[in-house]
C-alpha cells in the first residue's frame, strides 16, 4: 500500500494523559487542561475537577481547553460535571477555547439526561414474606402450567392412538436413535461398573458366610427391581430430557412454535409427540441393556473373585428372578420414560425470554424429571408390595 | 454528497490482499480497500457476496487464509492475544440482530464493558452508562430489559453498548434491517451525529439503498460470482456514472 499508518494505540501507563493546572487569579479561578481527556483517566480527572468549585467562592471558573488533544465522551461528562457542580453552588464556570470537533461532542451530550432518574426504579430485593408469597405463586403457577400440558399430551397422545398414520413416525425414529442408540454405550457402561461394585461390596460380606454363590442373587434382584430402571431413567433425563427441553425451548425463542401454529399444527402432537414416544420405546429397550450389563458385571466379580463358574452364576441368576419382577421392571421404564419425556417438553414449552430462559428450562427438565422418578419409583414399590403377596 | 479531502486522508483501517475461504468455498480473493480516519464507509452487495464474511475479519473475529488486515498499524491477522485485546477496545460492533444480553437490563448491558474494563467507581459507571443512553434517545431506560423493546429501540441499546469504552471504530452489521422507514431514518440521523460530533470511523455493511444514500461517504460493492469488489466510489458516482449492469441493477432495484 506504501502509506504509513500512525499508530494511535495508548499503552496503559501509571501517569495520566492529562495536565490540569489551576490558577487563582483576581475575580476568576482559571483551569488550564492539556493532552487527553479520556475514558482511562476518567476517576482522576473527575475527583480533580470537581474539588476545584467550593462553596462560598464568588469566583467564576473559566477552562481553558486550547491544549486538550483528544475528548472523548467520558472526558466531555468530567466537564459537564464540573458545570453541574458550579451552578449546584452558583459558581459560573465557562469552557474556553474549545475546537470545533470537541465542541460538536460536548453538544451531543444532554446535560439533564445524566440526572433524569429511570423510568422504572431499580428492582429492589423485597422481604421474606414477599419471596415466599411470590414463590407460592410461582409454584402455584407451574402446576397449572403442567396440569394443563398433562392434559393437552393424553388428548394429542389418544389421538395419535386413534390415527397412527398422523404421528411423524420418521421424527420417532430420529429421536428414537438419539435417545436410545446413541445412549446406549454409556447405560452399559455405568450398568457394568455397577454390577461389579455391588457385586464386588457384597462378596466381602458374603464371604464370611461361605454365602458366595447368593452374590448372583443379590446383583440381579436389586438391578432388575429397583436399581436398572432408576440408573436408566436418570441418564435418559439428563441426556435427552434436557436435549428435549432445550430443543423446543430455542424454537420458542425463535418463533418456531409460533411458525407451527399459525401454520395449523398442533404444537404437542408435532414436537412432544414424538418425543414422548420415541423415549416410551426406548427406555425399557435400555433398561434390559442395563439389567444385563449389570449382570455381566456380577458375573466378571463372581467368576474371577469368587470361584464361581458361569454356568452356576447363570442358573442362580435365572433362579432368582420371576416374570413378575421383569414385566413390573418394564413398565417402569415406560413411566419414566413418559415422565422424562413429558417434563422435557413441558419445561421447552414454558421458556421465556432468551437464552437465560432455555438454561433455567433444561435445568428444571433434568430435575424434575429425577425427582418424578423418585416419587414414582417409591409409589411404584408400595404398589408392587401389596402385588405381590 | 461532502466528500472527505484528500489532506483528511489517513488510512486507519487497511485491508490487503485479503482472501476469504470457508473450507475449500473462496468467498473473497484478493480484497484490498482504505478507510480513512472518521469516515463513514459501506460495503454494499446482494445476500451472499461475503459482506457480512469481509466484516468478520475486519474486526477479527475470523481469521484470512491469506492477506492482512491493519487497524491502526497493527496486523489483527498475525496480532497476539494481547495485542487484539488493544485492538478490540477500540472497536464497538452492533451486530444485525442486536445481540444485547436478555437477562440484563439496558444499564446493566452498557456498564459490562466499562466495569470490565476500567476501574471506574459504581457512581461514574451509572453517570456514563446514563450520558450513552441519552446520547441515543433511551434516557430513562435505563431498569428496562431488552425483550421489553421495539426493534429501533433495541438496536439503539446495541448502539449505546457498542459505544460504552468511546471506541474509534464502529461497525455496523445490516443496522436497519427489520426497521421501519421512519425508524431506519431516525437511526441514520442518530448515525450521522454521532459520526459528526465524536468523529468516530464508521463502517457499515448493507444493502438498505436510503441509508446508503443518506449517510455514505465512500462505498465499495461486493459482488458474489467476481468474488471481490466490482465497483469503489460515492454512492452517487455508482449510481450515475457506473456501466456495470450489475452495480445499476443493485442501485435501481431491477431484478436479473
Amino acid at each position: 500500500m506504501g502509506k504509513r499508518v500512525t499508530s494511535h494505540v495508548e499503552t496503559p501507563s501509571q501517569t495520566t494523559g492529562y495536565r490540569l493546572r489551576v490558577e487563582p487569579r483576581e475575580g476568576v479561578t482559571i483551569v488550564k487542561l492539556e493532552g487527553r481527556l479520556a475514558l482511562e483517566d476518567m476517576r482522576s480527572l473527575m475527583s480533580e475537577l470537581l474539588s476545584i468549585p467550593r462553596a462560598g467562592m464568588s469566583q467564576r471558573i473559566s477552562v481553558d481547553l486550547s491544549g486538550v488533544e483528544y475528548l472523548d465522551s467520558a472526558g466531555a461528562l468530567a466537564l459537564i460535571e464540573l458545570q453541574n457542580r458550579g451552578s449546584a453552588l452558583s459558581i459560573p464556570v465557562d469552557l474556553l477555547n474549545i475546537s470545533e470537533k470537541n465542541h460538536g461532542l460536548l453538544s451531543l451530550i444532554d446535560r439533564e439526561v445524566i440526572q433524569r432518574p429511570p423510568l422504572r426504579p431499580e428492582v429492589v430485593r423485597s422481604s421474606i414474606v414477599e419471596n415466599l408469597g411470590e414463590l407460592a405463586r410461582r409454584q402455584y403457577r407451574d402446576f397449572q402450567e403442567i396440569m394443563s400440558f398433562v392434559g393437552e399430551l393424553i388428548t394429542a397422545l389418544l389421538y395419535c392412538l386413534a390415527h397412527p398414520r398422523l404421528v411423524r413416525w420418521a421424527d420417532v425414529m430420529f429421536y428414537m436413535k438419539r435417545a436410545g442408540a446413541d445412549g446406549l454405550p454409556i447405560v452399559a457402561l455405568i450398568s457394568l461398573l455397577l454390577g461389579l461394585i455391588m457385586a464386588f461390596m457384597s462378596s466381602l460380606q458374603l464371604k464370611q458366610f461361605g454365602a458366595n454363590i447368593y452374590v448372583a442373587n443379590l446383583v440381579t434382584i436389586a438391578m432388575v427391581r429397583e436399581l436398572g430402571p432408576i440408573m436408566t431413567a436418570i441418564i435418559v433425563a439428563g441426556r435427552s430430557g434436557s436435549a428435549f427441553a432445550a430443543e423446543i425451548g430455542t424454537m420458542i425463542v425463535n418463533d418456531e412454535v409460533n411458525a407451527l401454529v399459525t401454520m395449523g399444527f398442533d404444537p404437542t402432537r408435532f414436537l412432544a409427540v414424538p418425543k414422548v414416544l420415541a423415549a416410551m420405546i426406548v427406555v425399557p429397550i435400555l433398561t434390559v441393556y442395563s439389567d444385563f450389563f449389570a449382570i455381566l458385571g456380577g458375573l466378571i466379580v463372581g467368576v474371577t473373585g469368587l470361584d464361581l463358574t458361569v454356568y452356576t452364576y447363570i442358573l442362580q441368576t435365572k433362579s432368582s428372578i420371576s416374570i413378575f419382577d421383569f414385566v413390573t421392571s418394564l413398565t417402569k421404564a415406560v413411566v419414566f420414560a413418559l415422565l422424562i419425556s413429558g417434563i422435557g417438553c413441558q419445561r421447552g414449552f414454558q421458556v421465556k425470554g432468551g437464552a437465560e430462559g432455555v438454561g433455567t428450562s433444561t435445568t428444571s427438565a433434568v430435575v424434575s424429571a429425577i425427582f418424578l422418578i423418585i416419587l414414582f419409583d417409591s409409589a411404584f414399590a408400595i404398589m408392587l408390595n401389596y402385588l405381590r403377596h | 454528497m461532502e466528500r472527505v479531502s484528500p489532506s483528511d486522508r489517513d488510512p486507519v483501517i487497511i485491508v490487503e490482499n485479503l482472501t476469504a475461504r470457508y473450507d475449500d468455498v473462496t468467498i473473497l480473493e484478493n480484497v484490498s480497500f482504505e478507510v480513512y480516519r472518521g469516515e463513514r464507509f459501506m460495503i454494499l452487495g446482494g445476500s451472499g457476496c461475503g459482506k457480512s464474511t469481509l466484516l468478520k475479519h475486519m474486526i477479527g473475529l475470523l481469521k484470512p487464509s491469506s492477506g492482512r488486515v491493519l487497524i491502526n498499524g497493527i496486523d489483527i491477522t498475525q496480532a497476539d492475544e494481547r495485542w487484539l485485546q488493544q485492538v478490540r477496545r477500540q472497536i464497538g460492533v452492533l451486530f444485525q440482530a442486536d445481540a444485547l444480553f436478555g437477562s440484563m437490563s439496558l444499564a446493566q448491558n452498557v456498564a459490562l464493558p466499562l466495569t470490565e474494563y476500567t476501574d471506574l467507581s459504581p457512581e461514574l459507571v451509572r453517570e456514563i452508562v446514563k450520558m450513552k443512553l441519552g446520547l441515543v434517545d433511551l434516557s430513562g431506560y435505563d431498569n428496562h430489559m431488552p425483550a421489553e423493546l421495539s426493534g429501533g429501540m433495541r438496536k439503539r441499546a446495541g448502539l449505546a453498548r457498542a459505544m460504552a469504552l468511546d471506541p474509534m471504530f464502529l461497525f455496523f452489521d445490516e443496522p436497519w434491517a427489520g426497521l421501519d422507514p421512519v425508524t431506519a431514518a431516525e437511526l441514520d440521523i442518530l448515525i450521522r451525529s454521532i459520526n459528526e460530533g465524536i468523529g468516530t470511523t464508521m463502517v457499515f455493511v448493507t444493502q438498505e439503498l436510503a441509508s446508503i444514500f443518506n449517510l455514505g461517504q465512500r462505498v465499495i460493492m461486493l459482488h458474489k460470482e467476481a468474488r471481490g469488489i466490482i465497483a469503489r466510489g460515492t454512492p452517487a458516482e455508482l449510481r450515475e456514472k457506473s456501466t456495470d449492469s450489475r452495480v445499476m441493477n443493485f442501485f435501481n432495484r431491477h431484478a436479473v
